[in-house]
């Protein structure tokens, strides 16, 4: 399949029949056209192992070729301060703790044509309409500068310097003057962390922190106090003439400052060590395209996974969405959680390809397809969560508006390609279902669970918002019925920003397989929440669903063998018309049920006593080593061949309120259901399962 | 880099019967010196149609990577074996030839 040539974003993750949805398109290979379509995914590229591609075409609006353009992409984050008055003398004041410094021009501050740069020698330096005084000193990454500058615009004379802060350090100021091209007005917007460029595009961005910019004219005294209106995308001025601005990409807040001494770790305490912001030229929260087709979803469209198929030259970009029924209309008694905040978690994740030692994490060589390849040649829409930013410091934020590359039935045998395993069998089996969305699950809670019977994950729902567990807790607690069909579920925690609708934070803290570190000091996210795993922060999955993470290998699966407790008369269900031992020794996985991701019982995580492991996987391979937050410091022994806590636990239990929880503990679970043209004993488990959960009978809580 | 040992033909015979899944301690260990970073010579798998794959070098800061077209293989293990034969030529300095 060829690279698509073109490419495009919605402007939400899912939507009900009759509502209309914003379409963003931008026609890459140059030919102004292309042709759009709205397709039900029903399967997605399984291997031929599994079942295939299956879509099928919904007539509507959209349908047929329109005329399309290149659009382009506004990456980068800065601060911009509007309506400011006309300048005289201005004078530049700063703190700057630059991470890419001699990476080419960076702007700290910039009026119009006068601008305070970080030079490409990485030195302090005042630039005049291209004129400029630089202090010739580099200044070093990772430390903090007070950098200074004036210039008068009736005489051109021109003053910069830079101060490192007290440390254990040689280096000393450094400062130099001159007469600069006079006459050169200051002119608003002042843009922190970038510089106006040609055709109102905004150029030079600063990679690094920036703390109390302030700017002094004749006329004028502002500084910008970034620890206040922290979880905002507002830059308060402190001054009295209240010159607010804004920030743009969103640039982490919540970061520390030149005074974080490490005596606060939580920004809320003492948000004076918190005044930085740190910006990045690969930051991105909305590629701002211009609205390309508007999509009214047909009235009687049934609940699934969709996409808008764009085709121009090459093959299809799909974008992908959930449709969940409108709120007025009869409900299935199943519904699939469809895990759409790990699905933008996980968009344009670039790192496995680029150099390094991938394959000692995967036991495989990392895979992609040609619109992956897409992806690598436009560095412009963003990069993952799971990614670094070109200063190595981790992405911690993704969001909905740009194309997103995994949102596709196609590609990668994970996410969202690898769920529709779970519609597809559904479809096969005849169960009514409707699809319902974690985004959704975020904005109504548990309201959004209560019709249904019985609620299914998919196969990796990892990550998860405080409001999204509790609306889970609430379901359950109430005795609604939930099957986690998947691995490593419910891990990191992440929030939703009220100042960016559609994006996602994450702090990767403390410990967990982690893409990359959090920094020491900015545990907490922007809207005040603890980072990191939900393990670490006292919630760990298994006290919900009865199991967490315990392994990760990417080259083979395996199979689960049944455990003495499936024959207790709790599990009877489960296994009705099961004889065989050994479950799911086959799929479109790796070959086995258990694969890829792997969570077990654990007591001593929460993990319910009265829940019953009436499986568990065995024979991993070398691949699966054990996950490093349950190990206090390395050890040998860790791997599947060695290691017997290495291994998928299947666990039934019951809810005080008559509910029940069925856990898979594998994300290749789902890869297995349609082995055999469906007739399997992986197949005929689930469907055990469900049908006792959809049944009216309540759940009786064991004795004691 | 380090070397490897040109006679363990077994343990190429090993991989290429089975390059997913359980490996004898000695084949795991020599796995892991092929996939270090000063060995890997940074391959990655690239599906240029569903059912094809080539063969490929990441790049650096995730720029495209760049593919080698020469050799098609229709399935994963057969991309895996031949990454297997390139690092094997490169450490052992000599090309793998089994039977």
């Amino acid at each position: 399949m060829t690279k698509p040539g073109v490419v495009g974003y919605l402007d939400a993750l899912y939507a009900s029949p009759g509502d209309e949805l914003v379409l963003r398109v931008s026609v890459l290979d140059g030919g102004g056209r292309y042709r759009a379509s709205l397709a039900r995914l029903i399967c997605g590229e399984t291997g031929p192992g599994g079942p295939g591609l299956k879509e099928e075409p919904v007539p509507s609006a959209i349908d047929g070729e329109h005329a399309g353009d290149e659009q382009p992409v506004p990456i980068g984050s800065y601060a911009i301060v509007e309506d400011l008055p006309p300048l005289e003398t201005v004078e530049f004041s700063l703190l700057v703790w630059p991470t890419q410094p001699r990476r080419g021009q960076q702007a700290l501050m910039s009026l119009g044509r006068v601008r305070l740069l970080m030079d490409a020698g990485g030195a302090a330096a005042l630039s005049i309409d291209g004129e400029t005084l630089s202090t010739g000193r580099p200044m070093r990454g990772r430390a903090w500068y007070r950098v200074k500058a004036s210039y008068d615009p009736a005489t051109g004379t021109a003053r910069v310097a830079s101060t490192p802060l007290p440390g254990f350090h040689p280096e000393t100021a450094a400062a130099a003057e001159g007469r600069l091209e006079s006459g050169v007005r200051a002119t608003g917007p002042l843009l922190i962390a970038a510089a106006p460029g040609p055709n109102g595009r905004v150029v030079e961005h600063f990679n690094g922190k920036i703390e109390a910019p302030a700017l002094r004219s004749r006329n004028l005294a502002a500084a910008w106090d970034f620890s206040r209106a922290i979880g905002t995308a507002r830059v308060e001025d402190g001054s009295a003439h209240g010159l607010h601005g804004r920030t743009v990409n969103a640039p982490k807040r919540a970061v520390t400052g030149a005074r974080w001494d490490g005596s606060v770790h939580d920004w809320r305490q003492d948000p004076g060590h918190y005044g930085a912001i740190h910006f990045h030229a690969d930051d991105l929260y909305d590629a701002r395209w211009r609205e390309s087709l508007r999509l009214r979803l047909p009235e009687t469209l049934k609940s699934g996974y969709y996409a808008v198929k764009l085709q121009a030259s090459g093959g299809p970009f799909y974008v992908g969405f959930i449709v969940s029924p409108r709120r007025d209309a009869p409900r299935a008694k199943l519904a699939v959680l469809a895990s759409t905040v790990t699905y933008l978690a996980y968009a344009n994740y670039r790192r496995r390809m680029s150099p390094g030692p991938f394959e000692l994490t995967m036991g495989a060589l990392p895979t992609v397809d040609m619109t992956d390849v897409l992806l690598a040649e436009h560095p412009e829409f963003g990069s993952s969560t799971y990614d670094v930013h070109k200063d190595g410091f981790g992405v911690d934020h993704a969001s909905i508006r740009r194309p997103l590359f995994n949102m596709r039935p196609t590609g990668r045998f994970w996410n969202f390609a690898m769920d529709l395993c779970l519609t597809d069998w559904l479809e096969a089996q005849g169960i009514a279902y409707d699809v319902i969305s974690e985004h959704e699950l975020q904005e109504r809670g548990a309201g959004l669970l209560a019709p249904y019977r019985t609620v299914l994950t998919p196969s990796h729902p990892e990550y998860f918002s405080l409001e999204m567990l509790q609306a889970l807790e609430r379901y359950l607690g109430g005795g609604g019925r939930f099957m986690y069909l998947g691995g490593n579920g419910f891990y990191w925690r992440v929030s939703f920003d009220p100042a960016h609708p559609g994006m996602i934070e994450l702090r990767r803290a403390e410990d967990g397989t982690r893409a990359w570190a959090e920094q020491p000091g900015q545990y907490y996210h922007a809207t005040g929440e603890y980072g990191g795993l939900w393990r670490r922060i006292g919630r760990a999955p298994n006290a919900l669903v009865g199991i967490g993470f315990i392994a990760q290998g990417f080259d083979a699966s395996s199979h689960y063998r049944r455990t003495a407790a499936s024959r207790d008369p709790r599990a009877a269900f489960l296994f009705a018309g099961i004889e065989d031992e050994i479950i799911g020794d086959f799929g479109a996985w790796g070959d086995g049920a258990a694969g890829l991701e792997i969570d077990c019982y654990d007591a001593s995580l929460g993990s319910p006593p009265h829940a019953l492991v009436v499986a568990s996987s065995e024979n991993h391979s070398n691949a699966f080593l054990l996950v490093n937050e349950e190990m206090l410091s390395n050890s040998r022994g860790v791997d599947g061949t060695l290691n017997s806590r290495i291994k998928a636990d299947m666990v039934f239990f019951e809810t005080p309120a008559g509910g029940a929880v069925f856990s898979t503990g594998s994300i290749a679970f789902v890869a297995s259901l349609a082995h055999d043209d469906y007739r399997n004993n992986v197949s005929r488990l689930l469907r055990n399962a469900i049908d006792r959960f959809l049944a009216p009978e309540p759940f009786t809580m064991p004795a004691a | 880099m380090t070397a490897i040992d040109p006679r363990r033909l077994d343990l190429a015979a090993e991989f290429r019967a089975r390059p997913f899944g359980r490996h004898s301690p000695e084949l795991q260990a020599l796995l892991d010196i092929m996939r270090r970073t000063e060995n890997c010579q940074h391959l990655i798998l690239v599906s240029i149609a569903p059912g094809r794959w080539v063969l490929g070098e990441r790049q650096p800061e995730g720029k495209p990577p760049d593919l080698f077209m020469d050799e098609v293989f229709e399935s994963r293990e057969a991309g895996e074996w031949a990454a297997f034969k390139r690092r094997w030529q490169t450490l052992a300095g000599r090309p793998l030839e089994l039977p």
